[in-house]
Order: C-alpha cells, then structure tokens, then sequence
C-alpha cells in the first residue's frame, strides 16, 4: 500500500501500541505535526512548556507505565533543548524514543537555519541514532528503533529525519504489522541473525555456580538494583530474598523492586545508604546485586567495596560486569529470567544471627516536635494522607534522599528518579508524563526550591491538562544538597548556594491557574494535603524548611561505606 | 576468586567487525576518546563478508581497561564482533611509503641497498627523490624508518597495525563470552 511518508511514521507508532506523544512544533517537523492533526483522533500529544519538559515527561511516562515514551521535537534549539533529557534517560536506561527532524537534504552540512548534527550530539547518550535520508527506510528504521530501545537493556533511541523526507507529496510502500509480530518481516531479524542472536537464556552452569555458593553462604546479602525494576522482576526478586532469608539493600534505581516496608529490607545503600545496609555490606560473605552497576554513589571505594563477601553480579549487560568493582562471579541475563531459575534451584534457608545483626541496626526516624516543618514531618504527613499507591516522582537533592528514605515503595515505576545523571529539573516533566500515562494514579512531585524553579514553567502543562499534580516544595531557601556539603567539607563557605529571592511560589501556582499554600507547620501541611488531594487540579505546597536541615546518614563520596561523616 | 588482571600498560591490538553504515567509524572512535584512551593506530578496510567492514585499533592501557574499552564497542548496534588479539597468537603488520631525498648518485645506492635488506621496494624515482614502500611488523618497519631519517625523508604516509589471528580461529567465532554479550543486544 502507498501512504504519506508522514503517514508511515505514525502508522509505525500505532504498530507499538503508542497512543500518547509529548513534544514541541517547529519548523523542520511541520510535515510530521501536519500529520499528527489529520491523527488526532488516536495519538495524543502533549505540548509542554520546553522541549526538555517533553523530554523527561516521555521519560517518565516510560518509567512508570513500562512502555516506551515517544518524544518529538524539531531541529536545532529544538533537539539540543532535549539532549539533557536524553541523558538522564540514557543513565537510568529508560526506554525513550526520540524523534526529530533536521533541514531538507540540499541544505545539509550548510549551516543552514536551525541546523544541527543530532545524532552525533546524541550518540554518547544514546543506545542508537539513526538519520534517515531515504523515506522508504522508514517503516524498518522505526521497527528497529522500538526493539532497540525497549529490548536487552532498555534506552533511549534518536530518529532524526531530513525534513525532504517528510514532505507531504513524498509516498512509500507500507503495511501496517503490528510488533507483536514485525520482529520477524523486518530489519529487525536481519540484525539479529547478524548478530549470531538466539533467544536469551542465561547459562545454567553459571545459575548452578551461584546456587552453590548461596549454600556455603553464612551470611549473605541482596542488592535490589535499577535492573529489577527495568525488569519489573520484583515478585522474583521477593521470592528470592525470601527463600534466602537474607536482608536486602537497595539502590537509589532499586526503589519500587523489593518492598519498602518488607522485613527483610535494610533501606538503601550507599552515600545516603542506612546504617543496616551499609554495614551488612562491610560484613556480608556473599553479596548478589540484581541489575546494580555500583556506581560511585553505591560502591563508594571500590576497593574495600564488600571485602569480605564474594561478590556476584547478575546483569544483562555484559559490560557492567568487573566495571567499577571486581567480581567473583556472574550470570547475564535478564533479571525476571535469571532470578526465576535459581528459584527453581534454591531451597528455604533460615540466617537468623545474621538477620539479628543487621536488622537490630535499623532505625526509627526521629520525626522533629518543635514548631518547625520538618523533612520528616512532611513526608510523614505524605505517606499518611497519600493513597498507598501513589508515585512520587523527585528532583535532584537533600529532599529527593529523604523522599527515597522515608517513602515506601512497593512496585517498579513507584519511584521516578533520576539516579544515574542527577537531573535537576526531572521531576515535574517525570511527573507530567506518569500522571498522563496512570490517570487514575495520585501523583506526588517532591521537589526543591532550586530544582523547582529549574522547571516550572511546566506548571502550564499541568494545568492545560488537568493534571492533578501535588507539587510539595522543600523550600529550605537553599541549594540544600550543595550547602551540605559546603558545611561539611567546604568549611561552612556558602558560595553562591543561598536561595533568598522570588518567586512566591504560591502566587506562581496562581498565576498558572493552579492551586497553592504556604505551610510552616504539621497541622497545615495535614490540610494543605487534604485540599490537594481533594481540588482536582494542579496543587503546589510550599513547605517552609530550616536551612540548615541535612540528609543523614553521610559517607562522603570516595570513602570506606561505613565511615559516616553524619550518621 | 576475584579476576586478576594484568595492571602493566602496553599496547593492545582489537579487532572490531562492524556493520558498514555511515558514522559507524566516528562512533567507535569516539568511544575511546569519550574514555579518555588514546588510540596508538587504526585501519578501517573491507572485510570477507559483504557489508562489513573490519576494524583494526591498537591502543595503549592496561588489560582492565582494554577489557572495558572492549565491551563498551561491543554494545554498540552495528559492532557485530571485538576480539582482543593477543601477540603471540596473531600477525599484525604495517604499511608505510617513504619519500627519502636521494639527490648523488653515492645516497641513492645506500638507499637502493638498505630497502634490498628490509625487502622493501622502490616505488617511484625523481631526480631528487626516492620513494620506498616497506611492509613489515612494527618493529620492522621502524627501523627502516629510522635508517631512512638519516638521508631525509620528504615526506611518508603510513597505515596502523592490521592483525589477524593465527591458525584455524576467527573473529566470528563462537565462544560464551560473545554470547554474553549479545544478550545486552538481543532485539527479539
Ligand atoms: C542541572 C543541575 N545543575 C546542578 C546540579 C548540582 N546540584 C545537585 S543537588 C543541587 C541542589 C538542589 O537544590 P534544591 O532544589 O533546593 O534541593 P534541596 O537539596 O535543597 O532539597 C544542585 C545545585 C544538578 N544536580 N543538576
């Protein structure tokens, strides 16, 4: 069948099941939103503030939905404006894929007005671009682009099309196949036999190895990475953790792949790691990390990094094996695959000296009486007000740590976060794109003065489609997280770090057509809550906290994972 | 039992397979510098199969960062196959051109002689110049290279390593780890 080339490039999204686009027009990509008018009717799109908006939005809503997220926006500032969006997906191995178009052929190379050489800009942060110059490659570029970035470790991928090839008299041969089935009529079966492919199965041997370690084990532990939750393998993971009768860690990424309040679980591990977890980890005899990469923030010092532990790591990526810590063992695979064997394989077990010791470490946290808001104050009143299933999405900071601390998260996409790159500014697109893909969900936006202001011009978005977003802003009149750190290493030099300016941020929610409230106390951020959860629209609470409130515990970056600086 | 590895640097030769699709070259090389390594050599050429192209990058660094360096290329999507050669297992040559000035008569029979013991051939003569071409191992041919600095050398253009292992093996051949890899890949 002939259809538009614009035509096919739709079509190829409604072949993945897509029915909701975030992005901003332009210039170069008018023939595709020319297009999107006359398909209306079946994709949505969501126009945001800013491209990088649109960016973390489709990021978001792939984390949380497990779908991939579909961005579009046009050449130049357009595509540069997402490259910090493709990143932060490109860390946390969201599946995103972004499309955009550049200049017409004849003018490529030429400097010409808005152009700019995406795909090489996007190739570090990305799984695969691709620049399509020939519109019959559609179809088969996009097939391939779906599979890429939602199979093996997902990612975001970049499409970029000349403009010439979205000209609306430009016509291809097409065929709708839906992608349940297109893996085999594509190129995506030509590069999978290229690439020697068989159906992944992990190697039993290996599983065998690690079932027999786990039985000479004395005192083992599990680390719940981002991969158990990419993998949505946390009933697996459970399932293990039990059998093992071993306490588990997770991972800023690992949020929402064991249960919060499960037990077993010792809290999160790392910088900001309990005191549970981290010293399990010093004290542990085998260490299994799900899906965990023990980056900087996790494996502080890599060499005292679990030494007296063997250590296993079971990933899907071959690469993050003996990256950053050396290993003893490993299983590729994907973490759902890989755990549901060894739990074929591995009997009950029973640690209870080993669980008394490090459970007995786990903390109560100390919720503050004074007449001043507290961190925990407010999250409290969150968690008790907030449905239990409620996805918090964080920006980058002390609030974004005590939100992942306190919180209790019990499913993959609970959580969005941006671990790997730390993006200030995600949390409102992140929010924006989850509550677009769970209408039917309460979302909760946590965010910090600094970060918000980063980003909040997507309160427009919120409005314009009723998103009924709860923005809580730890406003500490400070970049908390950096004064933290000045306090503690810099000597209390607070360079450029003091937040004491506009805007009121209840008056910026107004000016939006949104709902807000200052609050300096528990009995006000109860009500703030009440009304928020109750007004059906946009809400942002202002909480007023002190300045010098700091994220606890602390082991500074680079040292021994159980040298608290703050404990 | 923790992996050792090797932490003295010295040079190491990967044979890359790659799809032959446009950007695919800036794309592994910019792997290396986006790591902070610094490629010694590189050749890009046909390989047997059709639509490939063989990749040949000699590198300075240790074995864990080689293996790093290694695995980050094999991830990519047109990277079918890297291999790490090892020395004693694998011929790795070299090519150079050699543009010495060679004006009386007494020079140009030093040269002539010199490029007879190092089997290298001349290729072109001017009234001024001669210009030999060498074919030989590293060490080879930087000798011959040294010993032609002493006449002059005009000019010289000169190709990286090209390596390919000894006996029956192949880059494409099957092993666990490749396997391991592909799973990362796997796109169905
Ligand atoms: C885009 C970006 N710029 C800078 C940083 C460095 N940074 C990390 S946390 C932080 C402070 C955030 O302050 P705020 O939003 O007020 O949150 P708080 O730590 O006070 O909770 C900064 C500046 C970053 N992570 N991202």
């Amino acid at each position: 069948m002939k259809v538009r080339a614009t035509q096919a490039i739709l079509e190829c999204l409604l072949e993945q099941d897509v029915d909701t686009v975030f992005g901003y027009p332009g210039g170069t990509i008018l023939n595709l939103y020319d297009e999107l008018y006359r398909y209306q009717d079946k994709i949505k799109h969501i126009l945001t503030a800013h491209e990088q908006g649109a960016a973390h939005a489709a990021d978001g809503y792939a984390r949380s939905t497990g779908k991939v997220g579909v961005c579009f926006a046009t050449s130049g500032p357009g595509a540069t404006n997402l490259t910090t969006g493709i990143a932060t997906a490109y860390m946390d191995s969201s599946p995103v894929v972004f499309i955009t178009c550049n200049v017409s052929e004849e003018l490529l190379g030429k400097d010409s007005f808005q152009e700019v050489d995406i795909t090489g800009i996007a190739m570090p942060i990305t799984k695969a671009t691709y620049l399509v110059r020939d519109p019959q490659t559609i179809p088969d570029i996009m097939r391939q682009a779906f599979a890429v970035a939602a199979t093996g470790r997902p990612g975001p991928v970049l499409i970029d099309f000349l403009k010439n090839v979205t000209a609306l008299n430009q016509t291809i041969d097409y065929e709708f196949i839906h992608w349940s089935e297109n893996r085999n009529t594509s190129s995506i079966r030509r590069l999978a036999v290229s690439h020697g492919l068989k159906a992944p199965e992990p190697d039993l041997g290996d599983v065998e190895k690690l079932v027999e370690m786990i039985g000479q084990a004395q005192r083992p532990l599990l680390i719940c990475g981002g991969g158990v939750v990419r993998g949505r393998a946390h009933e697996e993971f459970r399932a293990l953790a039990e059998r093992l009768d071993a306490p588990v860690a997770i991972t800023v990424m690992g949020g929402g792949g064991f249960p919060g309040g499960h037990p077993l679980t010792t809290g999160m591990i790392g910088m900001h790691g309990s005191q549970a977890s981290n010293v399990a980890c010093n004290e542990c005899d085998l260490l299994i990390a799900v899906g965990c990469r023990f980056s900087d923030r996790v494996a502080l010092q890599p060499d005292t990094f679990a030494s007296q532990a063997k250590i296993v790591q079971i990933d899907i990526d071959r690469s993050e094996i003996d990256k950053n810590v050396l290993t003893d063992h490993h299983i590729i695979g994907s973490a759902k695959r890989v755990l549901a064997l060894l739990n074929e394989r591995v009997p009950q077990y029973s640690h209870p000296e080993w669980k008394e010791r490090i459970l007995s470490l786990k903390e109560e946290r100390q919720e503050g009486t004074g007449d001043r808001l507290t961190p925990s104050q407010i999250l409290t009143a969150i968690h008790k007000a907030a449905p239990s299933g409620a996805i918090v999405s964080t920006d980058v900071g002390q609030h974004q740590m005590w939100s992942i601390q306190h919180f209790h998260f019990d499913y993959p996409g609970q959580l969005l976060t941006s671990g790997g790159f730390g993006t200030m500014g995600f949390g409102l697109g992140a929010a924006i794109g989850a509550q677009v893909g769970n209408p039917d969900k309460v979302v909760i936006h946590a965010t910090g003065d600094g970060c918000f202001r980063m980003n909040c011009h997507e309160l427009a978005t919120v409005q314009y489609y009723h998103l009924p977003i709860i923005t809580v802003v730890f406003n500490n009149g400070t970049l908390g997280m950096v004064r933290q750190w000045q306090h503690l290493i810099y000597k209390e030099h607070y360079s450029q770090t003091t937040l004491d300016r506009g805007p009121d941020f209840v008056k910026l929610a107004q000016a939006y057509g949104l709902k807000g409230r200052r609050v300096t106390n528990r009995a006000e951020m109860e009500q703030a809550l009440q009304e928020a959860l109750s007004c059906g629209c946009g809400y942002v609470i202002d909480c007023q906290v002190d300045i010098d409130e700091m994220v606890r515990p602390m082991v500074p970056g680079g040292a021994h994972i159980t040298d608290f600086l703050l404990k | 039992m923790k992996r050792t590895f090797d932490t003295e640097k010295k040079l190491y030769t990967l044979a890359l397979l790659v799809q032959d699709i446009p950007g695919v070259l800036s794309q592994v090389a910019r792997l290396f510098s986006r790591k902070g390594y610094n490629i010694e050599s590189i050749v890009s050429g046909e390989s047997s199969q059709p639509g490939m192209t063989r990749i040949t990058i000699v590198i300075q660094g240790d074995e864990l960062m080689v293996n790093q360096i290694a695995a980050q290329c094999r991830k990519l999507i047109p990277v079918q196959v890297v291999k790490i050669l090892e020395e004693d297992t694998s011929i790795q040559r070299e090519f150079a051109m050699i543009k010495v000035m060679a004006v009386d008569r007494n020079t140009r029979d030093e040269v002539i002689q010199m490029a007879n013991i190092f089997r290298a051939n001349i290729i072109d003569v001017s009234r001024e110049t001669l210009t030999v071409a060498v074919f030989g191992d590293k060490s080879k041919t930087s000798a011959f290279i040294k010993l032609m600095g002493d006449f002059g050398i005009l000019e010289m253009a000169k190709t990286g390593t090209l390596a390919i292992e000894r006996g029956r093996s192949a880059l494409c051949d099957d092993n666990k780890l490749r396997e391991e890899y592909n799973y990362g890949k796997n796109v169905l």
